[in-house]
């Protein structure tokens, strides 16, 4: 007998409010924050001054219009403006779906922050530069071991990136085995990551979807009806969104390599994989990991990424150059495979997000074998500790396999929350946030009716994700008592409800401060 | 002041409770039965949500119990500029009252009814005007109705508060009555109506807005004529998602009818079977259809021109299904149906298929008979 809880306990929870005004907005004329030292004459005389020698038409006529604010102000700004968000170090962050995000050790921040890191600079000569290199060279062995690929780079500044260059290497293989033009689809689950398909697409190909069966693992016989000698390659993540794992990977793998293909495996999410299963294992030719969600330094969207892409040998000569390597005294750049005529060009101008590797590796470090494949029990312990409880409330269910467990996450379903009461998977979103909480609904369109995606990690306690569980409980029952504060949140934000009509109008976006003016004045 | 067009079928709804499966033609023996009003009651459950923009409203209908009762119980500014001549209201009354509404060019025209009235209610007004259904029928296909009266005031609301930036052309479907009576369903597609987009998809963290209806299928059409062949001839099915095709190659098409065209010039508009297979005989043939929303039909519904003869002359290789993710996701993962009247053939459709989706985007997906 499913039943609703009624004796939780929701935290109250306060955006702070300053009506801040925008940086621009606080710029006075005159007004320094630092004033930078002119050059010594010893130094211009050895260098230059670092100006006349850019070429005339690159020099700006007149000086960047920045605003002109002091120290303690700045600091205040943007002190206020951290208040006003939902950080992820205030908050438990359950609710951020398919993004992994743990709890990032605060040493491993300062160890980022020390000065022979934040004062590297990528073009440094090599031998200066051997602590970074010697990191990155370790994390490579690590996440080849982790992985079962032979090979990464850590060259892609973010997941998307890393999928397009897995993209690249298979455009890359099947030109050198003139096989390019003929093969121009890109197979893809609709549960995996959208970028999956999104990548891809942008390099020309066409993308094939594969729709779940009954029990929400890529049907097979669709998959079947859609390989053959146009297959270029299988980009597929597992788990996928909905947290249900693929056991027959192997066969799916399998069948693209016989038709020629290859398979890219997406381990962007591979919080409750870390050593239980391999991408080598499962047939993959490549995959890559999110450093900035699995390897516990912060998410993308809040700092800086690095979409770790790993190749099995036969691909390495596809990588972007340069590669990593140590002759047994030195740790230097590999740009041998540039000189290859299939090679991928550089994805990305440098090598790396050198502290985001850093972290990683710390983290790695930290844990050990036995403290990696501790994270994911602890995950996905976690996630089904949350699934049991969620499941349990009458209003709350989730598709496909039925009575199994998941992995690291659950798209659920609250399509009886919505027929009972009219209140959305949006509308609970919005009503989350008076409670200091992340809650993510899913990607669109939503194929899994009024969704909501949540994944605990490893980070949160028992007594957290209690609280996580008892605030979405006390919303259900707002919902059949009061549906009204629930349209109406979130009430305890800076912003209450955003209109967000400007984002479909091209009249009205600005993504830069002299383009508003423009188009709010006009 | 808003001019918010009302039309109500007073007697839409009446052969459901009795068991009748619909009002038309039985009207009579509905009442003997003991059937009462539905659709009075259920315009002023919608109206009530119009409370908060009251005064900013005035309602233009018809009189009685067509809409003038009803706005007026409400309280709302009401002005009645239809009088039906009839005692009991008939579809007629319902055509010339859209006609009348036309004319006072209303912001957005509400009715209640079933799936008649609304395809009473297209035959007046086609897509000239914005329309809000309230469900009060028996049956009702047509994706013009809200979800409920109630839901139908809330999307009132928004739209006249300006807060509805979309629209959306979505079937006005119905089947055959007295068939269904006999316990046989045969759905028609009559046209398209425009409703307001209510914008269900609210930008998410972390994807960006949904993309229009009218966008995907105008990026299908891309896709699709981009690939068209040289001396092929491409049989366009009916419906609102193969109309870009035609509108990108600058052809004059029907909504509802079958076209068909080679090397991207028209041949003839509106096919008949007799006029396709005539057509097509022994040339190279490819045919592009697309499902009815919602319910995943292919064949059989909507477009009976394209017989059973004429899909074993395309030869089911041929046959391009095109549909947006959105119509794919309204079927929630159920399997396209193919219903063409020949067992076999129906047979030998089932399996995968693929479904262009976008600009060099496919999804596989399953037909089953």
């Amino acid at each position: 007998m499913k039943r609703v809880n009624r004796n939780y306990k929701v935290r109250n929870f306060h955006q702070a409010k300053w009506d801040e005004p925008i940086i621009f907005e606080l710029s006075k004329r005159g007004e320094r924050g630092v004033l930078v030292p002119q050059a010594e004459d010893e130094i211009v005389d050895l260098v230059g001054d670092g100006v006349s020698k850019i070429p005339a038409s690159m020099v700006r006529k007149e000086a960047p219009k920045l605003p002109e604010i002091s120290q303690p102000r700045v600091l205040r700004h943007y002190m206020r403006l951290s208040q006003m968000t939902l950080g992820a170090d205030v908050n438990i962050e359950i609710g951020q779906g398919t993004c992994t995000v743990k709890y990032s050790p605060k040493v491993n921040e300062q160890l980022a922050r020390m000065p022979e890191m934040t004062e590297l600079h990528p073009l440094q000569h090599e031998s200066t530069v051997q602590g970074i290199l010697e990191i990155m060279y370790k994390t490579d062995l690590y996440m080849r071991e982790i992985s079962g690929m032979d090979r990464f780079t850590f060259q892609p500044s973010g997941g998307s990136q890393a999928i397009m260059t897995m993209a690249s290497v298979v455009r890359a293989y099947h030109k050198a085995n003139r096989e390019a033009d003929k093969r121009d689809e890109i197979i893809t689950t609709i549960y995996s990551h959208p970028s999956d398909a999104a990548a891809p697409a942008l390099m020309g190909y066409k993308i094939i979807y594969i729709h779940p069966d009954k029990d929400g693992y890529p049907d097979f016989e669709a998959f079947k009806a859609a390989v053959s000698e146009k297959t270029a390659a299988f980009i597929v993540a597992n788990p996928e969104d909905t947290g249900v794992y693929n056991k027959r990977i192997k066969e799916f793998t399998d069948l693209v390599h016989e038709k020629g293909g290859l398979c890219c495996y997406d381990q962007a999410n591979a919080n409750g994989l870390l050593g239980v299963t391999r991408a080598k294992e499962a047939g993959f030719d490549m995959c890559f990991f999110n450093l900035h969600k699995t390897f516990s330094t912060p998410h993308g969207c809040g700092g800086p990424a690095t979409g770790a892409m790993g190749v099995i040998k036969e691909l390495e000569k596809f990588l972007p150059a340069p590669l990593i390597d140590f002759d047994g005294e030195n740790y230097f750049l590999n740009y041998e495979i540039a000189n290859s005529p299939y090679a991928v060009g550089k994805v990305r101008l440098f090598n790396g997000v050198a502290p985001v590797v850093l972290k990683a590796y710390a983290w790695i470090m930290s844990l050990g074998a036995q403290g990696l494949y501790e994270v994911a029990k602890v995950a996905v312990l976690n996630n089904n500790y949350l699934f049991k409880k969620l499941m349990a409330i009458d209003c709350v269910d989730a598709p496909y396999t039925r009575g199994k467990q998941r992995v690291e996450q659950v798209r659920y379903t609250l399509e009886k929350l919505t027929k009972d009461t009219g209140i959305k998977t949006e509308d609970i979103q919005r009503r989350m946030m008076d409670f200091g909480m992340h809650y993510w609904t899913s990607h669109h369109p939503y194929y899994v009716p009024e969704p909501a995606t949540l994944e605990p990690t490893e980070t949160p306690s028992k007594e957290d994700i209690d609280e996580y569980i008892a605030t979405l409980e006390h919303i259900f029952k707002e919902a059949y008592e009061n549906p009204e504060i629930i349209k109406t949140a979130p009430h305890n934000s800076v912003c209450h409800r955003v209109d967000e009509s400007g984002m479909d109008d091209p009249k009205q976006w600005a993504i830069t401060w002299r383009s508003y003016l423009k188009k709010s004045t006009t | 002041m808003k001019k918010l067009g009302l039309i109500v079928n007073p007697i839409a709804g009446m052969g459901g409770r009795v068991g009748l499966k619909g009002t038309d033609y039985v009207l009579e023996k509905a009442r003997a039965l003991g059937a009462l009003p539905q659709a009075p009651n259920r315009t002023v459950m919608t109206l009530k949500e119009l409370n908060k923009i009251k005064d900013q409203i005035e309602i233009v209908t018809c009189s009685g119990d067509m809409g003038e009762n009803e706005a007026k119980k409400c309280g709302f500014k009401t002005r009645v500029v239809f009088a039906s001549p009839n005692r009991d209201t008939t579809k007629q009354d319902t055509f010339d009252a859209a006609k009348k509404m036309l004319e006072e060019n209303v912001e957005l025209l509400l009715f209640a009814g079933g799936d008649g009235t609304a395809i009473d209610i297209y035959n007046a007004i086609g897509e000239h005007l914005t329309v809000v259904g309230i469900p009060a029928g028996v049956k009702i296909h047509s994706a013009v109705y809200a979800s409920s009266p109630k839901k139908a005031g809330e999307l009132t609301l928004l739209y006249l508060q300006d807060s509805v930036p979309k629209i959306k052309e979505v079937e006005v479907m119905d089947i055959d009555e007295e068939a269904f009576r006999r316990g046989s369903v045969k759905t028609r597609l009559y046209g398209y109506l425009k409703i307001p987009y209510e914008k269900r998809f609210l930008q998410g963290k972390k994807s960006g807005s949904v993309m229009s209806d009218q966008a995907s299928q105008e990026l299908i059409a891309f896709d699709i004529v981009d690939n068209m062949k040289e001396d092929i001839y491409y049989i366009i099915g009916p419906g609102s998602t193969t109309r870009p095709i035609m509108k990108l190659l600058d052809l004059p098409y029907t909504l509802l009818g079958v076209d068909l065209i080679h090397n991207k010039k028209l041949i003839k508009n509106d096919l008949s079977e007799k006029e396709l297979l005539e057509e097509i005989g022994r040339k190279s043939c490819k045919m592009i259809i697309t499902p009815i929303g919602g319910q995943g039909y292919l064949f059989g519904r909507g477009n009976q021109q394209i017989s059973p003869d004429v899909i074993r002359k395309v030869g089911k290789e041929n046959i391009i299904v095109v549909a947006t993710k959105q119509k794919i996701q309204s079927l929630y993962g159920r399997p396209f149906l193919v219903d063409t009247g020949d067992v076999e053939l129906d047979k030998q459709l089932n399996g995968y298929i693929r479904v262009t989706i976008g600009y060099k985007e496919q999804m596989m997906y399953k037909i089953e008979s």
